[in-house]
């Protein structure tokens, strides 16, 4: 977005108009907040991504050429570190999040404005502390487990540190976005007239206020561990490594459930507009989306099967675990009805969120294998993990992003993107993915373990196909960010309902002005009223 | 891999063939509802697309159905029910002792398996077992978390330091099989790998006795020794005696060659530096070289050091 | 649910939403710590009983009445501003300062006397646990203090009123919270042990 351009685009500028930095910098405007998330968040996801294909190029071959273990161990945790704390977890409610929660209940601002802005400081020195700790780089793997982390010589307090502060901020957005919901909505909007983004970014936001403390206090007690020698973790001082892995999962495991949410919102408001035909069982979605939450905070153990941890508490876990599927279920079934007997449009929106349909159904059932228990024994830290949440992850998650991204460009810029090369991105990127992922669930059910620098050269056949798939991915996503890029510039200017989508961010010029709504609207329906029951003369 | 050992009845180790039909039983059901939502998925997409600019065609206002939601909401559930079900009896066959199991010490460290069996003898990286006889095993670390990871047996637990955490073992068919260390430990993690061996009753006898008696005799010359602790110790998995550079350098001529340190310095391989590198090796790290080598001060004492020394000092 | 906010006696609902939800994670965040504290004193009860006896309980139980009339001036401060009396607002707040620095003054005197015993949190696991939570609880008697510091300048310079207190009721609220979790503290490390 560079002055000239926007200057030259002789587009009505809203939200973009002033220049200059301290009008970004301390900005109170929440679209501008979340544009500068989402540029942040976006370049750990090709940071992470670069890290990644650096990883999978090692992995060609079973041996010791190319990089030492040590490197790709660090490789390894950095790529975990930055694509979840970095990435992932923030990506869609921090900037979509923050772009068009206001927009999509008729409000003008979040609730807390100014501690929205300071959210986005604590992140951007959170940011700065973590990639600090590249300076003595840290290679404990992203879920740091003690005793090796709390031994480690490399910067495990600096990153612990870092991770501290961007967890912070993300209470702070989810408080924020909490009291947005309850207190802001445009009058005539009540809950049951919210969008389903709406109701996905709701228990998205109670997750990250109650889980994300838990966190916080596990990277201060590794850090107490590491500098002040307490030993909560520590079996030689009377310590348990286990209570470590407790509290991790309690919230890393909710967690996961603040990435995939926010995504689902999405495709819940991609689906009806493509398909012009009313969301499938409206309340079952939101309800599920609570119950995803809820569940979702009592089954931690189920990462800690073969910890150590007892046969008992493994029982219940692993019992509460498969009732998770039952909602997640719930939201398949209802979209997948949605587009029963509807007038579907497979534009680069739309065809993003039945690729994240598609691929988190194959992550979801995996999940499966992964939850019960004896089946669990076999595959877990081994490669059936790792393609069972990176096709949730990245699958569901990244494509469900890359959904809201196609959805959205046009309110948050003013321009179109381009079709053809977002499909081109599409096809290159879904093949790289399963041609990457896919095999690694048989190298799981081989017995590849996970966190392999080098491996037993058996399972080198499977892992070339998995390295040529990460280069038809990666080749896909940067023509997708070019396609983003080029767009910007070049794109054809967006009117300010292209997809005529029923929802009130379409009734506002694209893009936005500062102050959203002339006149805050009042709601006399649900925003799924496409179809039979619609106005005439709606559509252009 | 799941495999026909499944159904034919043949399992490599307790439950391992449990564990492989409940695998088959999983994907049964993903298979269907995989097909069942897939399918619609793709099918829907098609048959009910519009053209680029066409306009949309009238949809029916269709918000919900209860029935079909409480249907697909009860059916999963129960579903769902019954492969917890399932894994669970399995889960409870895996763990539950096995009477008279030989007990076998496992301690893990950074980044070798040492396992000791009932009779004291020990060994590094490699267990032998009878076939048919229950075996527990008793795992510890000295250091960090690592996992015992046997993929033929369909078996894994972590080893922790400070406490024990146990795997019961029943072997059923003869053969060698992979031990991996599953869960990460550092730098050696994906190197930390051993084998077990499951031998026919008689021929495991046989094998105790021998190694009985080799450990009794002490007609064996220091060297000799040496060169018996040598191979049991593991040092062939990342050290060559014929000159080709492994996970660590070549043993070949070791004794009074000058050695290239990674910190610049030189040092002539004498006696104390290759004590230090047995019981310290991370103290001179050989340039070009991972320090990833485990400490052997647990496993042999100064006899011990002395014989292999010795054999070392032959490898010309 | 109007866009503007409704005439409510004291703080918006927003401001109150947003601080009971800070006040949540608050919960979660000491809360972490109550665990650690169960499991180990679970684990190990007669090193927990053997340990605190070494606490000084007569400066805990001042540090508890310090706490509480901080807790009590600050309401006092509150009710006065919503009645409008800026004057009795700021000795309030001044109060809870004195009573607050008190407070840390005497944890001072506590640590330094531990740490001139050798008691250190590495000592052991509950001189760890003592030291942490006593430590993050003390931290958030100094942010409360910063707070209450600023909100003493604003008032000096007229902000508050019957009208607009919101700062004054939100920072009341986490203020006894604080008192709170230190209400729980106490009888679990110097009493119980």
């Amino acid at each position: 977005m560079s002055e000239e351009m926007v200057q030259s685009s002789g587009l009505r500028r809203g939200y973009l108009e002033e220049r200059g930095f301290r009008s970004w910098a301390f900005t109170h405007d929440h679209k501008r907040i979340g544009i500068m998330y989402l540029i942040a968040t976006h370049l750990f996801f090709l940071v992470g991504g670069l890290l990644a294909v650096l990883l999978r190029l090692k992995l060609l071959t079973p041996g010791p050429a190319l990089m030492s273990s040590h490197a790709y161990n660090v490789l390894f945790t950095m790529h975990g570190a930055m694509m979840i704390f970095l990435f992932i977890i923030p990506a869609i409610p921090s900037s979509l999040g923050n772009f068009f929660i206001p927009l999509l209940i008729g409000a003008r601002d979040v609730a807390f404005p100014r501690l929205n802005l300071y959210s986005l400081w604590l992140f951007l020195i959170g940011i700065v502390v973590t990639v600090a700790s590249l300076l003595n780089p840290i290679d404990t793997g992203w879920t740091f487990y003690t005793p090796y982390s709390a031994k480690s010589a490399t910067a495990v307090t600096a990153l612990s540190l870092g991770l501290f502060l961007v967890g912070l901020s993300s209470i702070l957005t989810g408080l924020n976005f909490l009291v947005t919901i309850h207190t802001m909505r445009a009058h005539g909007m009540t809950w049951y007239r919210m969008p389903l983004f709406i109701w996905g970014m709701y228990a998205t936001s109670v997750i990250q206020v109650l889980a994300t403390p838990v966190i916080g206090m596990t990277f201060v007690l590794l850090v107490a561990e590491r500098l002040l020698g307490v030993g909560f973790f520590d079996p030689a001082k009377g310590g348990d490594p286990l209570l470590f892995q407790h509290f991790f999962w309690f919230y890393s495991h909710p967690v996961v459930y603040v990435m995939i949410l926010p995504a689902m919102g999405i495709i819940s408001e991609v689906i009806p507009t493509f398909a012009r035909k009313p969301i499938f069982g409206y309340k079952a979605i939101a309800y599920s989306a609570l119950a995803i939450a809820f569940i979702g905070f009592l089954v931690w153990g189920h990462h800690m099967f073969v910890s150590g941890m007892s046969t008992t508490a493994s029982v219940i876990f692993s019992f509460l675990t498969f009732f998770v599927a039952v909602p997640t279920g719930v939201k398949i079934f209802n979209w997948i009805a949605t587009l029963y007997r509807g007038s579907i449009s497979l534009q680069s929106p739309m065809i993003w969120a039945l690729t994240f349909i598609f691929l988190f159904i194959i992550g979801g059932l995996t999940g499966l294998f992964l939850g019960s228990l004896a089946t669990d024994v076999h595959v877990t830290d081994t490669y059936f993990l790792v393609a069972h949440f990176h096709y949730t992850m990245m699958g569901g998650t990244v494509m469900g992003l890359f959904a809201g991204l196609h959805y959205w460009f046009p309110k948050m810029t003013g321009r179109m993107l381009n079709e053809r090369w977002a499909f081109h991105a599409w096809w290159l990127i879904v093949t790289g993915f399963n041609v990457t992922f896919f095999p690694m669930f048989i190298l799981g059910m081989q017995g590849m373990p996970r966190r392999y620098a080098e491996y037993p050269a058996k399972y080198q056949p499977l892992n070339i196909v998995a390295t040529v798939g990460s280069w038809v991915l990666a080749l896909g996503i940067l023509i997708m960010f070019v396609n983003f890029i080029r767009s910007l510039r070049h794109g054809p200017a967006a009117p300010d309902n292209p997809w005529h989508g029923l929802t009130l961010e379409w009734t506002i010029p694209s893009p936005p002005p500062v102050e959203n709504f002339e006149e805050i609207p009042t709601v006399t329906d649900w925003p799924y009223s496409y179809g039979e029951k619609e106005e005439p003369g709606n559509e252009e | 891999m799941p495999d026909a050992g499944a159904f034919s009845g043949v399992e490599t180790a307790l439950a391992s063939g449990d564990v492989d039909a409940l695998f088959i039983f999983i994907l049964a059901i993903c298979a269907f509802f995989f097909i069942l939502t897939q399918g619609l998925l793709i099918y829907f997409a098609l048959r009910y697309r519009r053209k680029k600019g066409e306009q949309p065609a009238p949809t029916p206002y269709i918000t919900g159905n209860t029935v079909l939601e409480a249907v697909w909401i009860v059916v999963p559930s129960l579903l769902l029910i019954a492969i917890f079900g399932y894994g669970f009896a399995v889960f409870v066959k895996m763990r539950t002792p096995l009477p008279g199991a030989a007990e076998v010490h496992v301690t893990a460290s950074q980044f070798v398996w040492n396992f000791q069996y009932p009779d004291g003898r020990r060994s590094v990286n490699e267990l032998r077992l009878a076939v048919g006889k229950p075996v527990k095993l008793i795992m510890t670390s000295t250091d960090v978390i690592h996992g015992l990871f046997i993929p033929d047996f369909r078996q894994k637990m972590d080893l922790l330091p400070g406490r024990y955490t146990f795997l019961w073992l029943l072997p059923k068919k003869t053969g060698t099989f992979d031990i991996y260390c599953a869960e990460y430990c550092g730098t050696g993690h994906s190197i930390m790998r051993a084998t077990l061996i499951v031998m026919p009753q008689a021929e495991y006898q046989a094998w105790v006795q021998a190694e009985t008696q080799k450990l009794q005799a002490g007609t064996q010359s220091i060297a000799g020794k040496g060169k018996s602790l040598f191979e049991s110790s593991g040092c062939l998995g990342c050290h060559s005696i014929d000159g080709t550079p492994k996970v660590g350098p070549t043993l070949k001529g070791i004794f009074g060659r000058t050695v290239q340190l990674a910190d610049g310095k030189t040092v002539r391989a004498d006696e104390e530096y290759l004590r230090e590198s047995l019981v310290d090796p991370n103290a001179k790290i050989v340039k070009g070289f991972q320090p990833i080598m485990p400490t052997f001060k647990m496993t042999l004492k100064d006899d011990d050091l002395a014989a292999v020394i010795a054999y070392m000092k032959t490898l010309q | 649910m109007k866009s503007e906010q409704p005439k409510h006696e004291g703080a918006p609902v927003s401001a109150r939403l947003g601080i009971w939800a800070f006040l949540a994670t608050e919960l979660l965040l000491f809360g972490a710590l109550f665990t650690v504290y169960a499991v180990y004193r679970t684990v190990y009860p007669d090193l927990f009983h053997q340990e605190h006896l070494k606490l000084n309980r007569l400066l805990g139980a001042l540090n508890t009445i310090l706490l509480l009339t901080s807790s009590l001036s600050m309401a006092v401060g509150i009710a006065a501003i919503r009645r409008g009396r800026q004057q009795v607002l700021k000795i309030a707040l001044v109060l809870t300062l004195l009573l607050a620095a008190g407070f840390l003054g005497i944890k001072y005197l506590e640590w330094s006397e531990d740490f001139s015993h050798g008691l250190l949190p590495k000592s052991n696991l509950f001189f760890g646990l003592y030291f942490m939570m006593t430590g993050l609880h003390g931290l958030h008697v100094i942010f409360g203090m910063l707070v209450m510091a600023w909100l003493l300048v604003c008032a000096n310079r007229g902000q508050f009123s019957a009208d607009y207190n919101t700062p004054v009721e939100v920072t009341g609220l986490y203020w006894h919270f604080v008192d709170l979790v230190w209400i729980y503290l106490f009888p679990l490390l110097y009493l119980v042990g």
